[in-house]
């Protein structure tokens, strides 16, 4: 009796080890497709072959040394600097209002919420023409300084997950330390901050990444300002139909060589980022 | 279905019973909802009524100085203190008037007609060269309008607070009260007004890069602002409700293409949200199973492709798979017949459907191994015991106990999915082109053909009308979120 059921699990088991790594293969063989392709000697998208016939490393080297028409280090240091100051200036906005909106009680606070979240369900495509055309008027077209406001502006609305985190510690603690005299600012930054590591982690990782990932917007402001370029607006340009043929395999590299850092820090915060999801989606 | 026997439901009946309990109280559950609304709408325009008293009432409790105040904004303080208070509102008043002289009043004038003369190229003669005369911009008009608009609206609102706050000035001075210091002020706030600290650059932010675009976008949606009417060669101007006739039924072709990409659009979100979501939980919990060995490992392979941007792996998919593509030099290879993956309509919306699979599955598997965690181990057991199987427990313990955890969540990705941007522009920027339909393809979902007619078409009236569209369909959804939410907070726990 026993036997038998030792040997039905280690058959399910062994079932569910075949299903992984079918699965396995094939999530990650477009990955590996990349990798493949971005050593690939011959030039073009399309190739006969499952493995390329010759390979090099020229498609990295060159990503560094032929910048005369894209930019790539350049680029890959236009977003590095984009990234880092819109990590630091949404990372606070958003801790700000949360904490304002969990903690404080003031007039018009439930006002103030409730503009945010109808604001926040209007299609973001909306606004872009608009939002060009103001920047043109302010004098800061093509530049990244837009680039850096408008994302910090976009995360000003995107409190709900921090803000259920605050909800959520307890209130006794910086209550007591307002009847011992404690200013409410000194709350937020000696308290609540240091107890809200998980969260912080999360809002810096998910505002660092966005300047990464968005190609729309700056491919809007920047149009064909190719120095300003941000590795995702890059990158797509190298795949438009009259470059595709010279440089897929450039933009495999380096495709690749942005993936790596992005990979490393999210599989390191992989906790951090689940606790911010599920616990700020779940509570509803 | 009565609710005294709600405990003795199987976990599907609740799921069922919550779910008809929400369709049975909609037409109520909207009721109030408007009953809400129109509280709100009285409850503004009472407020301003009451503005509009208390306004009186300070001037006419005021003495010379306060209602001299009404003109020299901050009067009344400057003299009584504080005086910085004073100082700000009348600097304030000062760089509001120039503002209106010098910016707002040359665009204010034009907003009902949006500008009459259109650029005209003329030659002259004695130099030689072709001289544009100056002329209206439509567009700027309108934005700078409303630019102004909001200008004046907070304008307002300062000019309310610094009446009363002179009246106060006043009174202080007649009870001989000290007033409040610039020291106190900025202690203040960093603690009874610290929101003030803490809201005043989002705010301000909020205004410049949502409220005013938004708004102007929004106006948009009442104008012939499209590709025959683009300033300043062209101007446009105000239509009324024509554009929202034409969507629909005046004119046949758009409000056809509407009807087209709602309805996939609505498919598609079922079925991204659901696949998905059963999908990835069934993956989660393979992973998860006792006696699975290299659980991180197993988890770290799913979350790579969360991490590589999705314009990369999309962009590559749609190079895997398309009519030149690996796939398809492959079946070639093997003679057999090639797969038009992207080009054929019906086939493309299958195709994006299983690629946002791969997608989504790892980002749902990712957190619903969270909630599995949790599921009390007990209710598996004492299933076991009473000789349930794998299936079975899946059915009646699982399945249920993570739906109604994250209903929510799932509502939530359900209107994410309906905006989802990334998915059909990557992977076939709305293809294959469709004769039938207005500057559409047959996979576009509303808001890429959103995008399309803004960018490709300079249809922006056209646009914005689809915007409001898609709001309202989220808002309606989220509003249904909330509703869920506050009856699962109301109901007991689970179990």
């Amino acid at each position: 009796m026993k036997k038998s059921y030792k040997r039905s699990r280690k058959i399910t088991n062994g079932i569910i080890y075949i299903i992984l790594t079918v699965m396995a293969i094939f999530w990650l063989s477009p990955i590996v497709w990349l990798l493949i392709r971005s050593f690939q000697g011959e030039k073009g998208a399309w190739i006969t072959t499952l493995l390329p016939k010759q390979w090099t490393l020229s498609n990295y080297t060159r990503l560094f040394t032929q910048t005369d028409m894209f930019n790539y280090p350049l680029w890959f240091l236009n977003t590095f600097k984009i990234a880092v100051f819109t990590c630091i200036i949404s990372t606070l906005l958003i801790l700000m209002v949360s904490y304002c909106y969990s903690r404080l009680r003031f007039k018009s606070r439930k006002a103030f919420m409730n503009l945010g979240l109808v604001l926040g369900m209007f299609p973001g495509f909306m606004t872009m023409i608009a939002i060009y055309h103001i920047l043109k008027a302010f004098g800061l077209y093509q530049s990244h300084i837009s680039l850096i406001l408008v994302y910090s502006s976009g995360a000003c609305l995107a409190y709900f997950i921090p803000k259920g985190f605050f909800d959520m510690l307890p209130r006794s603690m910086d209550e007591a330390s307002i009847i011992d005299g404690a200013t409410r600012s000194q709350v937020f930054w000696k308290i609540i901050i240091p107890m809200s590591k998980p969260i912080v982690v999360y809002t810096a990782l998910t505002s660092f990444l966005a300047p990464w990932l968005d190609f729309i917007f700056a491919s809007i402001i920047m149009k064909d300002n190719y120095d300003k370029y941000t590795m995702a607006v890059g990158l797509f340009k190298m795949l438009e139909r009259e470059n595709l043929y010279e440089y897929f395999t450039r933009f495999c590299a380096g495709a690749v060589l942005v993936s790596i850092p992005i990979t490393i820090l999210f599989i390191c915060f992989q906790g951090y980022y689940v606790e911010g999801v599920a616990g700020g989606s779940t509570k509803g | 279905m009565k609710a005294k026997n709600y405990h003795m439901m199987s976990g599907y009946q609740k799921v069922i019973y919550h779910l008809s309990l929400f369709f049975k109280n909609l037409p109520h559950n909207l009721k109030k909802f408007f009953k809400i609304l129109g509280k709100a709408i009285a409850c503004f325009f009472i407020r301003i009524v009451e503005g509009f008293a208390n306004f009186g009432r300070t001037f006419s409790e005021g003495n010379k100085f306060t209602k001299l105040s009404f003109l020299i904004m901050g009067l009344s303080c400057l003299i009584y203190g504080p005086f910085w208070m004073g100082l700000s509102f009348f600097l304030i008043e000062i760089l509001f008037i120039l503002f209106i002289k010098e910016f707002a009043i040359l665009y204010l004038v034009d907003l009902t007609t949006l500008g009459t003369q259109a650029e005209v190229e003329t030659f002259n003669e004695a130099k030689g060269i072709m001289e544009y005369i100056t002329a209206d911009n439509s567009m700027l008009i309108l934005l700078y309008s409303v630019l102004s608009l909001v200008v004046i609206c907070i304008f307002i609102i300062a000019y309310i607070q610094s009446t009363k706050e002179c009246l106060n000035a006043q009174h202080r001075h007649e009870r001989e009260e000290q007033a409040q210091s610039f020291k106190m002020m900025l202690r203040s706030l960093k603690d009874e007004n610290y929101h003030i600290t803490l809201l005043s650059i989002p705010t301000l932010l909020l205004i410049c890069f949502t409220v005013i675009p938004l708004i102007f976008m929004i106006l948009l949606a009442f104008t012939n602002y499209d590709a025959n009417h683009q300033p300043p060669g062209n101007l446009f101007t105000w239509v009324g409700f024509g554009n929202f006739k034409d969507i629909f039924g005046k004119n046949a072709i758009k409000s056809y293409t509407f009807l087209y990409l709602l309805q996939w659009d609505l498919i598609w979100s079922f079925f991204a949200t659901f696949l998905n979501y059963i999908l990835g939980m069934i993956l989660a919990m393979m992973i998860n199973k006792k006696g699975i060995r290299g659980k991180k490992i197993w988890r770290t392979i799913f979350v790579i492709t969360i991490a590589v941007p999705q314009f990369v792996t999309l962009l590559l998919m749609s190079k895997i798979l398309g009519d030149n593509g690996t796939v398809n030099l492959i079946l070639e290879r093997f003679g057999l017949q090639t797969i038009p993956f992207l080009t054929d309509g019906h086939t493309a919306r299958i195709v994006i459907i299983i690629v946002n699979l791969w997608v989504g599955i790892p980002y749902t598997m990712l957190i619903t191994s969270g909630i599995l965690m949790n599921i009390p181990s007990e209710l598996y057991e004492s299933a076991k015991i009473d000789g349930a199987n794998a299936a079975v427990s899946f059915f009646k313990i699982t399945l249920p106990y993570v739906l109604f955890v994250t209903t929510p969540y799932l509502i939530t990705q359900f209107v994410g999915n309906f905006n989802n941007f990334n998915v059909i522009y990557l992977l076939t920027g709305g293809g294959p082109q469709s004769t039938v339909l207005y500057q559409a393809g047959e996979t576009d979902l509303l808001v890429t053909w959103l995008y399309k007619l803004t960018i490709n078409y300079q249809d922006y009236n056209l646009a914005s009308v689809i915007g409001i569209l898609v709001f309202v369909v989220s808002a309606s959804l989220s509003l249904i979120v909330f509703n869920m939410s506050s009856s699962v907070k109301n109901e007991e726990q689970f179990q």
